[in-house]
């Protein structure tokens, strides 16, 4: 075809006639949107991670500067006047047992709890996805023994396994994120080998055979980018699960180190303080209850946005 | 036939979706006389399964009717759910599509045929069972005392439309719905289900609504004709009025848009020219097998049996060829075709592509030769990536052949190729799930084409479109051969079209090859049983030849292939009656130059 125009422009006239598709995450967007209880859990929990992340910025008070003058004492507005003391004017959340403002230390908790559950499935989600999906797609020998592989790693009681990592290797808050990513992963390897399993079967994959794709480019171009639905799912879902196993972990006394804390941390120093000084338990444990909640509420409203069987 | 039983009077159907208010049905008026059977045809979304789902009050959640619906004078509409469900399953009856899916999986077909008069007749269970029996045997099922013990996965597919039969009969209905009984069958089951169904309206005087998409099926069972599009009735008449004077401009093209095995040009049809048949072979398959392990009995110490799904097929094509496969559900004919293409690894048996065994060839050989090999599937949404957009899932086997091209001109030989196969090349970046079926089988058509390969095998490609779409996409099909001059293996199991494209047929039974000659000897001087039955069994959209049709007909199922005695179904003398015997094999024999017949006994 000769056009008169040179071959940019003809081009470029061409690009302005193509219709933009409307493509499937589009779609899926579009439904997330209208979701209301999703929405409302995406606000709540960006303000909660915007404030963990101003943290320093929002209070006058250093997360680990102790003030011996206001030890365990409740915020003014408590409404059980039998405590031992009032903390004042802008310990908004009350101090805990060594003085420290609680306010800023929730939110110090929140960054940690975050981290971790962001680190920690980012890790699995890596690990998993490549491991389910070449396992899945390969079949087989291969399949098999990199799925006993997985068996086994299941069978090691998770808690014994942390425990002698930091034992070991002693407490950090990189062993943490490894110690829980090496456990999350094998469960996301399971849902995304089922999920390829499945997606093999399909036409799609045997046309792209039939093209002379190469086994790898298969993956990465067919079996990814289709698995991708489930697995953001099962993620939303992975990092309250992680954020717990870190309080967990932190509970028993393997988690982070003082000064430093977490929500897990908070709520075991404020379990212990029950009696004495609620707020101490109150405070990090509303936080992480609602934090877990919108993380639900997405996952949920993800997963009735990306199910294909609504179209 | 005088007196109407069912009476439809401005009836409509309106879904309430996200997308809006869509109207299924739009004032259909008609009237079921007692006894008739009446034919409603129709393309997909034509509507014609919501009117009566919808007339007798068994509609989605999301949708409404209004109207008048009259059975023997008692308003349906509005009825309470107590009335309706006394009238449905002894009155009213329907049977669906998909036998698998009507019939609950964990109860016995006794229990479930026994199920109906137990409700509506309160018959005793001795009775009860002697009844279902008797009306299992009416649609004849064998051994039927035994089925009654059965379970739904124990039976065959067409089996389990018959016992949906027995089921919708059984009670002795005034009104029988039968929608789209057919289509998930094979031919000969086909043939047999109609017949079934044709002898028990003789006997029952049960009044029949078929509702279908196969204009062959409406004229070979029904005595009046109603034909539907967007949910409007556009035209309905006695059946000889609707075939051979048909007024609506929707029915005609409709009628011209069906194949007919008994003449493939008719309408003015493309078929394929033997003009572009060059001399030069290009493929040679010799003796290929494919066999599957399937694990049976034994928990613990499963026995190993080979499922052979190929069992010795030879054929070579030429250049510029259309070598069409037929054969029911389960003869292997998809899986030869992937096998051809390695798709599927071969078990024995070579493929001999331009003189070089594809056997011998190295992965990166076998993907640069894939360029010449190219494959249509059957279902045009599931053979495309959802996630990608239709000029990525066209492009990509460019990509992989001719890796050197820039984008630019991927790109430009993307829009050429659409253009090509009738699609707007301004659609590049659209979804597979923005366009239509037909429109996706185009893209697919695009996908294969676009490397220019030598030989393109197309895997029940139209399918599962409807006729109108089919008899377009065949059209494009033999444009493009034309044009390229590629070979193509057509598989289907639609011998009609089949007929319009090929240039030679090959008949398929269980993994072997029972016939093969050119396209006009086949159909005219067919000499296997097989192959005269399966021909036999097409229903033809003329309702004076298919009254006139003799009946002869296969009975019973496709038999197991794991039972080494079913490929002698056809020569019998030779069989040793132990399904783990070596048997005979039938040899292939040629009658005439390039017709072979596999060896039979006498019929």
């Amino acid at each position: 075809m000769v056009t008169p125009f040179s071959g940019g422009k003809a081009e470029l006239i061409e690009q302005a006639q193509e219709v933009q598709g409307r493509s499937l995450w589009v779609d899926a967007r579009r439904r997330l949107f209208r979701n209301k209880a999703a929405m409302a859990s995406i606000v709540l929990l960006g303000a909660i991670a915007l404030m963990a992340i101003l943290a320093p910025l929002l209070s006058a008070y250093s997360f680990d500067a102790q003030d011996y003058n206001v030890v365990s004492c409740s915020p003014d507005w408590w409404p059980d006047s039998t405590v031992i003391c009032n903390a004042g004017g802008t310990h908004w959340f009350g101090t805990d047992y060594l003085g420290r403002d609680l306010f800023v230390r929730v939110l110090y908790g929140a960054r940690v709890s975050l981290t971790v559950g962001l680190v920690a499935t980012l890790v699995s989600l890596l690990i998993g996805v490549a491991y389910g999906a070449v396992a899945g797609f390969l079949g087989g020998r291969i399949d098999e023994f990199m799925m006993r592989f997985v068996d086994v790693l299941y069978s090691l009681p998770f808690i014994f396994f942390v425990i002698i990592l930091m034992v070991i290797f002693h407490r950090s808050l990189f062993l943490l994120f490894i110690a829980i990513g090496a456990v999350e992963w094998l469960t996301m390897a399971r849902i995304v080998r089922g999920q390829t399993l499945s997606i093999k079967q399909k036409e799609f994959i045997e046309a792209a055979r039939a093209a002379g794709v190469g086994t790898f480019s298969i993956i990465r171009r067919h079996v990814i980018p289709n698995v991708v639905g489930p697995v953001i799912v099962y993620v939303t879902l992975t990092i309250p699960s992680v954020i717990l196993a870190e309080s967990f972990l932190s509970f028993l006394g393997l988690g982070v180190q003082e000064p430093l804390t977490s929500w897990g941390v908070l709520i075991s120093d404020g379990a212990n303080q029950l009696e004495t000084a609620p707020w101490m338990l109150v405070f990090p444990a509303v936080f992480m209850a609602i934090t877990l909640f919108c993380f639900n509420f997405i996952g949920d409203g993800l997963r009735d946005a990306l199910d294909p069987k609504d179209r | 036939m005088s007196t109407p039983i069912f009476q439809v009077r401005d009836f409509n159907v309106r879904f309430h979706t996200p997308d809006g208010e869509v109207h299924a049905v739009k004032n259909a008026n008609f009237d079921v006389h007692e006894g008739e059977t009446l034919g409603v045809v129709g393309e997909s979304g034509s509507g014609k399964s919501q009117l009566f789902l919808g007339a007798i009050g068994l509609i989605a959640g999301n949708g409404t009717v209004t109207g008048s619906v009259k059975y023997r004078g008692e308003e349906l509409i509005g009825a309470t759910q107590n009335r309706l469900n006394a009238l449905r399953g002894s009155k009213i009856t329907m049977i669906f599509q998909d036998p698998l899916t009507s019939l609950t999986p964990h109860m016995t077909i006794g229990t479930q045929v026994m199920e109906a008069l137990r409700i509506h007749q309160r018959v005793p269970p001795a009775e009860a069972e002697r009844r279902s029996i008797e009306i299992l045997e009416l649609v004849r099922i064998p051994e039927a005392r035994r089925r009654m013990r059965q379970y739904p996965h124990e039976l065959s597919g067409g089996m389990r439309q018959r016992v949906m039969i027995a089921m919708a009969t059984v009670c002795g209905p005034d009104l029988l719905i039968a929608d789209e009984p057919t289509t998930a069958l094979d031919v000969t089951v086909q043939a047999q289900i109609l017949d079934i169904m044709r002898d028990l309206q003789k006997e029952l005087k049960t009044a029949i609504v078929m509702v279908s998409h196969d204009m062959g099926v409406i004229a070979g069972i029904a005595h009046r004709v109603q034909v539907m599009r967007n949910g409007e009735i556009v035209e309905s008449g006695d059946v000889d009025k609707i075939f051979y004077e048909p007024q609506h401009a929707y029915t005609k093209a409709l009628l011209n848009a069906m194949p007919r095995i008994d003449d493939p040009r008719h309408a003015g049809h493309l078929a394929a020219s033997e003009a572009i048949v060059k001399a030069e072979t290009l493929l040679t398959v010799n003796d290929l097998q494919v066999r599957f392990p399937i694990r049976t009995g034994g928990v613990l110490f499963p026995q190993v049996k080979d499922l052979r799904a190929v069992d010795g097929v030879s054929f070579s094509l030429l250049q510029g060829e259309t070598l069409g496969v037929v054969g029911e559900s389960g003869c292997g004919k998809s899986t030869l075709a992937r096998a051809v293409l390695k798709l599927v690894p071969k078990s024995d048996g070579a493929v001999v592509w331009l003189g070089r065994d594809m056997g011998t060839l190295s992965d990166p050989d076998l993907r640069r030769l894939r360029k010449d090999l190219q494959i249509v599937f059957q279902d045009p949404l599931a053979s495309l990536d959802p996630r990608m957009t239709i000029g990525h899932s066209i492009s990509e086997p460019l990509k992989a052949q001719q890796p050197h091209l820039t984008r630019a001109q991927v790109r430009e030989q993307v829009r050429d190729m659409m253009a090509r196969v009738g699609l707007e090349p301004g659609w590049i970046n659209r979804y597979p799930h923005e366009f239509s079926g037909g429109q996706n089988q185009r893209v697919g058509i695009a996908r294969a084409m676009i490397v220019r390969p030598r030989l393109v095998v197309c895997d029940e490609a139209v399918s599962a479109l409807d006729v109108s779409i089919q008899s377009q996409i065949v059209g494009l099909i033999l444009k493009l051969q034309q044009e390229f001059g590629m070979a193509m293996i057509f598989i289907s199991h639609d011998l009609s079209v089949v007929r319009q494209v090929s240039h030679r047929v090959m008949v398929l039974y269980l993994g072997r090859v029972v016939e093969m000659a050119d396209r006009d000897t086949i159909y005219r001087d067919a000499r296997h049983p097989y192959t005269r039955a399966l021909i036999r069994a097409v229903p033809v959209p003329d309702p004076k030849l298919e009254r006139a049709k003799a009946r002869l007909i296969l009975t019973g199922d496709l038999p197991s292939p794991l039972d080494s005695r079913a490929q002698l179904t056809f020569m019998k003398s030779r069989m040793i009656d132990d399904p783990d015997a070596v048997q005979y094999r039938p040899r292939l024999l040629e009658v005439a130059p390039g017709h072979l017949v596999a060896e039979h006994d006498p019929v």
